[in-house]
Parts: C-alpha cells; sequence; structure tokens
C-alpha cells in the first residue's frame, strides 16, 4: 500500500475542505461591512457562529497533518512564511474573538465588527500570500529555509491574495443566499456579482501569471498532447461561472454555493496539475517528504477510524442548525437574557419551530 | 538578542497565556456536563439556570483558548523548525491525534452547547456538553503525553542525523512522567475551576442576590474543592518523586540543592547564586527534603553540582516558581478545610469574611498553574527533549527583527484580549444567572393558576425569591 500518496490525498482532502468550509466563514467575514444594515450583520454572524470553530479546526488538522505525514514541508514553510502566517494568525485571533465579544458588546460593538471584518480580511490576505509563495517555490539549502522575512511578498502571492478574497467573498455570498432570506439574502445577491467578477478576473491573471513566472508549471500546461485534456479544465472554470452568474438571482437558493464550490474545486484541480507530487515545490515529493512508514501506520489507523466520526457529527451539527437562519434564535448570552423571563416556555420553542 | 532567545519568549508567553484557558475550561466544562445532566435528570430550574450561567462564561474562556492555541501548532513550526524536524515522527502523531480526538470534538459540540439547548432535548443537549467536556480531557491527555515524551522520552531511536524514529508506541505515549503529569494538571484545572465558582457564587452571595442559584454553585465547589485540595497535594507528592527518578536536575533546582547528599535539608527560602553554586540567606528545614522526596529519613538526593553548569536550568526561576506554586496549593488547601469546617457549623452561606476570601483566592489556581508549568518547562532546560535535543539546536533560521515584531504584537494583542475578556467576563458575572424564581410561570406554566399553596410550597424551596 502505498502510504505516502493516502497521505497526501488526505492532506490534500484536508485542505480543501478547511478552504471550503473556512472560506464561506471567512467570506461572511470579508462581506461584513459592506452590509447595509446592523440587523443584516447580526443575521450573518448568528448564521456561522455555532460552526465556525469545526471549520477553523481543520487548519490545525491541516498543520498537524503536515507535521506528522511530510515533516519537511512544515519545517520548511512554516519558517519561510513566517510574516504572512504571524499575520494570519493575528487575524484569525481577532476574528474568532469577535464572535464572543460582540455579542456581549454594547459599546464598543462596532469596534468588534471592524476587528472581525479586518480580520477576516488580513487572514484571507496572507492565506493568499502563502499560496502565492507556494506556487513560487521557497529556497532551500541543507534542509532548511534559506531566505529574508519578506521573500514571500511577491506579485504572484498578492494576485493569489486578491483572488481568494474574491473566491472567499463568493462563497459567503452563496451561503448568505442559502441560509438567510429577506434583505440579507437579496444583499448576498448583490454581492455575489462584485465578488465572482473579481474571482474570474484574478483567476485568470494568476493562471497568466504563474505560466509566465514559473517555467516548470507551465511545462506541465502546455506540453503537447497534454494540453488537450488539460484544457477541458479552464473550459469548464468558465462554464462553472457562467452557471454561477445566472443563478445568482435564480429561484434555487442553494444553487450559487454549490456551484461555487465546483469551481474552487477546479481551481485546486488546477494547483495539483501545477504541482503534483511535489510538497515543497520543486524539492521534495510525496514520497521524498513522507515521515517514518510507522507512523504513518500509527496514524493512518486513526484517520481511518476517527476521520469518518467526526465527518458524522459535524454533519449533524449542520443538521441541528439547518434551514434558513432566524434572528435572536441562538446565542446563550444575549438570546437567553432577552427571551428567557419574559416568554413562556412554550412561546420559546414556537420561535424555533417557524 | 538572537532570534534563538527571542523564540524561546515569545513561546513561553504564548503558551503561558494559552494554558490560562485550557485550565480554566477543563474544569469549567465538566461542571457544565454535571449541571446539564442535573437539569436533565431533576427538572430542577436552579440547574437550568446556572447551567445557562456558566455556558457563558465557558464560551468566552473557551473562545480564548481556541484562537491561543490555533498560534501554538503553527509556532512549533514558524520558530523551531529544528525541533519539528527532529521529532515529527514521534510528536506529529500525538497532535494528529489530538485534533481528531478533541479539537473536532469540541468544535462539533460546543454549537450545540452554546446555541442549541432549545433546538436538541435536553438529553441531546447533555450529550453534547458531555462531548465537549471529554474533548477537554483528550485534548489534555494528547498534549500532556507529548509534553511528557519531552520530559522522559521513552520508545524511540534516533539516527545519525538527529531525527527521533518510535520503536515502540505504547511506551511513547504511556511515557514515564505522564499518568503523573496528567492527573497532576487535571486535577489543577477542577480546582482551579471550582475555585472560580466558588469565588463567582460568593460574590452573589456577598451582594444578596441571586441565592439560589448561588447556594448551589458555593456548596458544589467547596465540596470538589475538599476533595481535590488534598488529592492534587498527594499527585504533586507523587509527581515530585517520578521527577525526582527522572529529572534529578531539575529536582535539584526546585530545592536548591546544590551537593547531592544523605538526609538533606528543605530549603524553605533562599537566593540560588548560580556562579557561587551555594544559596544566600537560606532558612532550611534539616532531612526534610529526603523526607518528602525519598519518603526516608535519610535518603539520597542528587544535587547541581553531580551536572557541569551548561546542563543546569536558570535556577532561581524554577526555585520561587515551585515555591509560588505550593503556597498557591496551601491556601486553597486551607480554604477547602475552612469551608468544611464552615459546613459542618451550618454557617457556610453566611459568614461574610469566608464569601470575601472565597472571591480573594479566585486566581490563585491561575497562579499556580503558571508557576507550576514554568518549574517543569524551565527546570528542563538547556533541554527540549530532555537529555538528547538542545534548545538551542531546536530553533528556526529565521530573522530576529521578524520575531521582535510577532513578539511585541503578541504581547499588545493578548493583553487586550485580556482586557476585552475581563470587561465582558465580569459583565457576565455582574449580571448573574437568571432568577427563575421572578417568573415561576416562565418554567412552570400554569403553575401560577394551581393557587397558594403550590406557589407557597415552590417558593420554599427557592429562598431567593424572600431577598429579592
Amino acid at each position: 500500500m502505498d502510504l505516502p500518496l493516502i497521505f497526501a490525498l488526505v492532506a490534500a482532502g484536508a485542505v480543501g475542505l478547511y478552504v471550503l468550509a473556512d472560506g464561506f466563514d471567512l467570506g461572511i467575514g470579508l462581506l461584513f461591512l459592506l452590509a447595509p444594515r446592523e440587523q443584516d450583520r447580526d443575521l450573518m454572524m448568528e448564521s456561522i457562529s455555532p460552526i465556525w470553530d469545526g471549520n477553523e479546526t481543520w487548519l490545525v488538522f491541516g498543520g498537524a497533518l503536515l507535521w506528522t505525514a511530510f515533516p519537511i514541508a512544515y519545517y520548511v514553510l512554516l519558517p519561510a512564511f513566517y510574516l504572512p502566517l504571524m499575520i494570519m494568525l493575528f487575524a484569525l485571533i481577532f476574528r474568532g474573538i469577535a464572535f464572543e465579544f460582540r455579542f456581549q458588546a454594547r459599546l464598543f460593538r462596532r469596534g468588534w465588527d471592524y476587528a472581525f471584518a479586518a480580520g477576516s480580511l488580513l487572514a484571507v490576505f496572507a492565506q493568499g500570500l502563502v499560496l502565492g509563495g507556494f506556487i513560487g517555490g521557497v529556497p532551500v539549502e541543507s534542509e532548511m529555509f534559506s531566505d529574508g522575512p519578506f521573500s514571500c511578498f511577491t506579485v504572484l502571492g498578492l494576485l493569489c491574495a486578491v483572488g481568494l478574497v474574491g473566491g472567499y467573498a463568493l462563497l459567503g455570498a452563496g451561503w448568505l443566499i442559502w441560509k438567510t432570506d429577506g434583505p440579507t439574502q437579496i444583499f448576498g445577491r448583490e454581492v455575489g456579482h462584485a465578488a465572482l467578477i473579481l474571482t474570474a478576473a484574478s483567476m485568470a491573471l494568476v493562471s497568466a501569471w504563474t505560466a509566465l513566472t514559473v517555467p516548470e508549471v507551465a511545462e506541465r500546461w502546455f506540453a503537447w498532447p497534454r494540453i488537450l485534456p488539460l484544457a477541458l479544465m479552464p473550459l469548464a472554470a468558465v462554464v462553472a461561472i457562467v452557471l454561477i452568474w445566472r443563478s445568482l438571482w435564480g429561484s434555487n437558493d442553494g444553487r450559487p454555493f454549490v456551484l461555487t464550490i465546483v469551481l474552487f474545486l477546479l481551481g485546486f484541480g488546477g494547483l495539483a496539475v501545477s504541482l503534483w507530487p511535489y510538497v515543497v515545490p520543486r524539492h521534495a515529493t510525496v514520497w521524498s517528504a513522507a515521515s517514518d512508514p510507522a507512523t504513518l501506520r500509527f496514524v493512518g489507523t486513526g484517520v481511518l477510524i476517527i476521520l469518518p466520526i467526526i465527518i458524522a457529527y459535524l454533519g449533524h451539527a449542520y443538521w441541528v442548525f439547518r434551514g434558513k437562519t432566524v434572528l435572536g434564535a441562538g446565542y446563550g448570552s444575549r438570546g437567553a437574557e432577552l427571551h428567557v423571563g419574559r416568554r413562556t416556555a412554550a412561546s420559546r420553542n414556537e420561535l424555533h419551530l417557524s | 538578542m538572537d532570534a534563538t532567545t527571542l523564540s524561546r519568549i515569545q513561546f513561553g508567553f504564548t503558551i503561558g497565556f494559552h494554558i490560562l484557558w485550557p485550565a480554566f475550561t477543563i474544569g469549567i466544562a465538566s461542571f457544565v456536563a454535571f449541571l446539564s445532566f442535573m437539569w436533565w435528570r431533576t427538572q430542577d430550574p436552579v440547574y437550568g439556570s446556572l447551567m445557562r450561567f456558566w455556558i457563558r462564561i465557558f464560551a468566552l474562556g473557551f473562545g480564548m483558548g481556541v484562537v491561543t492555541g490555533v498560534v501554538l501548532s503553527y509556532e512549533i513550526g514558524t520558530n523551531w523548525s529544528g525541533f519539528s524536524r527532529a521529532v515529527s515522527n514521534v510528536l506529529g502523531p500525538f497532535f494528529m491525534y489530538e485534533v481528531m480526538t478533541a479539537f473536532f470534538l469540541e468544535a462539533g459540540f460546543i454549537g450545540i452547547v452554546l446555541f442549541g439547548e432549545n433546538r436538541v432535548g435536553r438529553g441531546m443537549h447533555f450529550f453534547a456538553c458531555l462531548m465537549v467536556a471529554s474533548g477537554t480531557l483528550f485534548s489534555a491527555s494528547w498534549i500532556l503525553a507529548s509534553n511528557s515524551w519531552m520530559q522522559t522520552p521513552a520508545g524511540y531511536s534516533i539516527d545519525a542525523s538527529g531525527v527521533f524514529h518510535v520503536v515502540d508506541w505504547w511506551a511513547a505515549v504511556f511515557n514515564p512522567s505522564f499518568p503523573y503529569r496528567f492527573l497532576h494538571m487535571v486535577c489543577a484545572s477542577y480546582l482551579t475551576g471550582s475555585f472560580v465558582v466558588a469565588g463567582v457564587s460568593a460574590y452573589h452571595l456577598w451582594r444578596d442576590q441571586h441565592i439560589a442559584a448561588s447556594r448551589k454553585a458555593f456548596s458544589l465547589a467547596l465540596w470538589a474543592a475538599i476533595v481535590l485540595a488534598p488529592l492534587q497535594i498527594a499527585l504533586g507528592d507523587a509527581q515530585g518523586r517520578n521527577t525526582l527518578q527522572y529529572q534529578p536536575t531539575k529536582i535539584a533546582a526546585v530545592e536548591g540543592l546544590w551537593d547531592s547528599g544523605d538526609g538533606v535539608p528543605a530549603t524553605l527560602l533562599a537566593w540560588p547564586d548560580m556562579t557561587a553554586e551555594k544559596n544566600r540567606f537560606a532558612i532550611a528545614i534539616p532531612h526534610f527534603a529526603s523526607v518528602y522526596l525519598t519518603h526516608s529519613w535519610n535518603g539520597h538526593v542528587q544535587g547541581l553540582k553531580a551536572v557541569p553548569s551548561a546542563d543546569r536550568p536558570y535556577v532561581p526561576l524554577v526555585f520561587f516558581a515551585f515555591r509560588i506554586m505550593v503556597g498557591c496549593g496551601l491556601l486553597l488547601l486551607a480554604m477547602a478545610i475552612t469551608g468544611g469546617v464552615l459546613r459542618w457549623r451550618g454557617r457556610l452561606f453566611t459568614t461574610r469574611w469566608f464569601q470575601l476570601a472565597a472571591m480573594a483566592t479566585t486566581p490563585l489556581g491561575f497562579v499556580a498553574v503558571i508557576a507550576g508549568w514554568t518549574v517543569t518547562e524551565t527546570g528542563r532546560q538547556p533541554y527540549v527533549v530532555y537529555g538528547h535535543l538542545r534548545t538551542l539546536d531546536a530553533a528556526s533560521p529565521i530573522a530576529a527583527s521578524s520575531v521582535v515584531v510577532s513578539l511585541l504584537l503578541f504581547v499588545m494583542v493578548y493583553n487586550l484580549l485580556l482586557l476585552a475578556f475581563f470587561w465582558y467576563g465580569a459583565r457576565i458575572v455582574m449580571r448573574g444567572p437568571e432568577d427563575v424564581s421572578i417568573h415561576p410561570n416562565a418554567v412552570r406554566p400554569g403553575l401560577e393558576q394551581a393557587g397558594p399553596a403550590m406557589v407557597g410550597g415552590f417558593l420554599n424551596k427557592s429562598p431567593s425569591l424572600a431577598g429579592e
């Protein structure tokens, strides 16, 4: 059994899940200040507050998996991206804690709005820089990163950052269309257009810039017979973009979100074509970077048994909070305080049946 | 300063700040699960009200724990790439299992705990609380297994390039110091939690508000304390003896003991002078250290001079941190015993000075946890994997200026977070649990029609109404 290959697939799956899951709640953060009314913001936050923590856990999972299965990627890439990663961590701190504090705040409510939005924007931006740096590759000497702290601030990184901002905002807009209704949903539909344009434009730019500046990647795509099947991918992406455009005002509320996921998967596939089988591009492959077989077996057993259970109960959490989000229906602190004592138990239940 | 020293300061600061929250949430999560269970089984609205109150406080602490914990999982790579490279085969899997068995479990059920009480039944809500509480304990076991492996490595081999490989997983996970460290830390968290509950309830009792709920919580917290405080001292003694066996240098630093010997004295207070290799201004009890370390009058204890000075930790830090930890532990024990005596005399809820004392001792659990971790982590130096990998060889090839920037930001941001936590936490605490007795019909619809006899019976069960 090819353990490194299996772990590469698990890692790709985990990163993909992280990007999609945290993508839409980071996207909510990106759109947060653009929403016209305070009530929209309350609803937007309430729609993700029960699940954002589970979404972000995939980031920790990804980090731990990288360290366990492909340690060189962890100890070469993390120091290489020191500054963007630190920016991301700080941004995630502000963003994450804004969930808890905004519900409590009266006076500084606006402040936590800004912390949430700015934190989301910075985190996404930093992730874009890391992605760009990863595609571009990092200099390595004797198994350690060998360059300065600012080497990851590249044009490709900036393009990727803009692209991720657009993509996550699109996911967030899709989520709003799916999970809310009324004015907030209309806001999602409106802002979805802008996000889609930004996403499409930067996907094209990132692809073009990568093909121009990273010859190894260009060779992958443009080698003769291979270009024929590979050309289907950008074509499919164009189709997906058109379909999303048409679905934004369509009658099926879930469709824009699902189609955006398809678009992300296509982008992810494009990355795989460009970079496979490297975990540190052009330096270490999935097989040369893999850790001890004993380690992979020990962890693999756990992944095999526990991961399906995890996905089941995370799915269950989504199921508990299914349907359109209703304002004031939930939070243990503010919700309880507003409703308990003034309403009877019967009317409290009724609130959730509607 | 060089990048390594700065990274050490940054890691020490971020992990020290982080450990406050697990220490808080491990205890409170179990308390919430207990309350949820009682609310489900007994239908007593006091439990429901207490549960919702403590969930609100728990939510703040849990959020702080999550955001400061994510930082650590990346810092190990960004700042300690030498360490990540050497131990990835051993500790990587531990972290993976921690994420899979603990973080996802907490994250998957925290939404239901916080927001789902009305969406799922009480039984399911209790199950969610139980899963979150179990998650905190699973997390503690994996992370303490990792830390203990760094203190007392086992079940491994090292290759020529300094990379560790595991030959026996069982031995690596259940390494010699793991069971002791795990029990000591979990007990510390429960003890810290019970004194937080006691302090908050004492505040309400002192102000004569939310009496029914606060009496119940105060009583529960002090029952827990009277079991946990003596237990913690016994567990601490066991861990000390384990450390003496595997890390004698750390114990020598704890005791401020320079020369090995039999029947060594316990130094109560002194200034350990690293250059002169002796204690100044020492106050000591003869033979006492041998008695509690080896449980024999003339037991042999190894001193600091048994190893070259380059292999010794910075003694004053270990020495004083240990005394702070023990001092806090003894104060908490005194509080627990006093509480027991007052309860026996029937004055637990009415003794004003004891309520003040309970408020004053609320932070001591946290102080003891920080001090205890300072002892065990700085006492391990100059090694990061004890006896094998020096901290100097564990650092990343990063620029010192980068670390300066991130360190300054961490100090600022974390202080801001702490301020916000106290601000909002204090507000939740001051507002207190909902008073179930004000609106009896909110909990038991139709009760008001049942006549004064029943309402009276209900009121007798909740004496708080008399005071409101």
